[in-house]
């Protein structure tokens, strides 16, 4: 029973990743026109020269706000767990 | 403690390692690189030290706690220039165009200037010592509970 079950979620699986493989878009050719965008006017926009830098800081800033608090909660889990304590 | 080969050999690269991961920092808006990977090539100086040095030794001028106040403001300045554009929209890019790190370049190619890009600069700055304040202390803290077994062994 459990081996039929994992065959069965196994082969929807490959299927899936078989069907993501066959209907992806052809490289080079996003579906979308953001990079467009960004690849155009970050300089007008942000005054960055560096686009990653500029999508990283000002157009996706949130998701930067998100990696700081992620590091600050990493950093602040060691310091608690490797603190020293007092003798005695 | 390594020997004094080492330990003079540490002593000279790791002021080219700290001035080339702020230089990474500073100029995050114009080369690849930013305020993430800068802070990154700073600790692994902090971890020359340590390896050379001995963490106990280094301890003495590098406190724990200094590093997470230098952590915790990194993050205040960072969500402070978020909420500094809240006028339009949080994460706004207000200095674009003032006096401050307002210079527009042209579209395409450039080669580049530092006085650009507006907010990002200091948003970089301040993710710069976020990220090597917050790995340095990791690396400090992990390295001193390393030694303090080995002595009670």
């Amino acid at each position: 029973m459990r081996k039929i079950a994992i065959a069965v979620s196994l082969s929807v699986f490959i299927a899936f990743l078989a069907a993501t493989a066959l209907l992806i878009h052809p490289f080079g050719y996003p579906p979308s026109e953001m990079d467009d965008y960004i690849i155009e006017n970050t300089q007008s926009e942000t005054g960055a020269n560096n686009a990653v830098s500029a999508v990283v800081f000002d157009y996706r800033g949130f998701d930067t706000l998100g990696e700081a608090t992620i590091l600050f909660t990493a950093v602040t889990g060691v310091v608690m767990l490797f603190r020293r304590r007092k003798r005695g | 403690m390594m020997s004094k080969i080492v330990r003079t050999m540490a002593s000279l690269l790791v002021l080219f390692v700290l001035i080339y991961g702020l230089y990474i920092i500073m100029h995050g808006h114009i080369t690849p690189g930013g305020g993430f990977q800068g802070g990154a090539v700073f600790a692994s100086g902090i971890a020359l030290l340590i390896v050379a040095f001995g963490s106990d030794y280094l301890h003495k001028s590098l406190k724990e706690h200094h590093l997470s106040i230098m952590e915790s403001s990194g993050a205040l300045i960072f969500i402070g220039l978020a909420f500094g554009g809240l006028a339009t929209v949080f994460f706004y890019n207000f200095l674009v165009g003032s006096p401050i790190f307002g210079h527009i370049p042209p579209t395409g190619s450039n080669p580049g200037d530092i006085w650009t890009a507006g907010v990002i600069p200091f948003m970089n700055l301040a993710v710069g010592l976020k990220v090597l304040a917050g790995l340095s202390a990791i690396l400090l803290v992990m390295a001193l509970a390393t030694t303090i077994m080995e002595v009670e062994e």
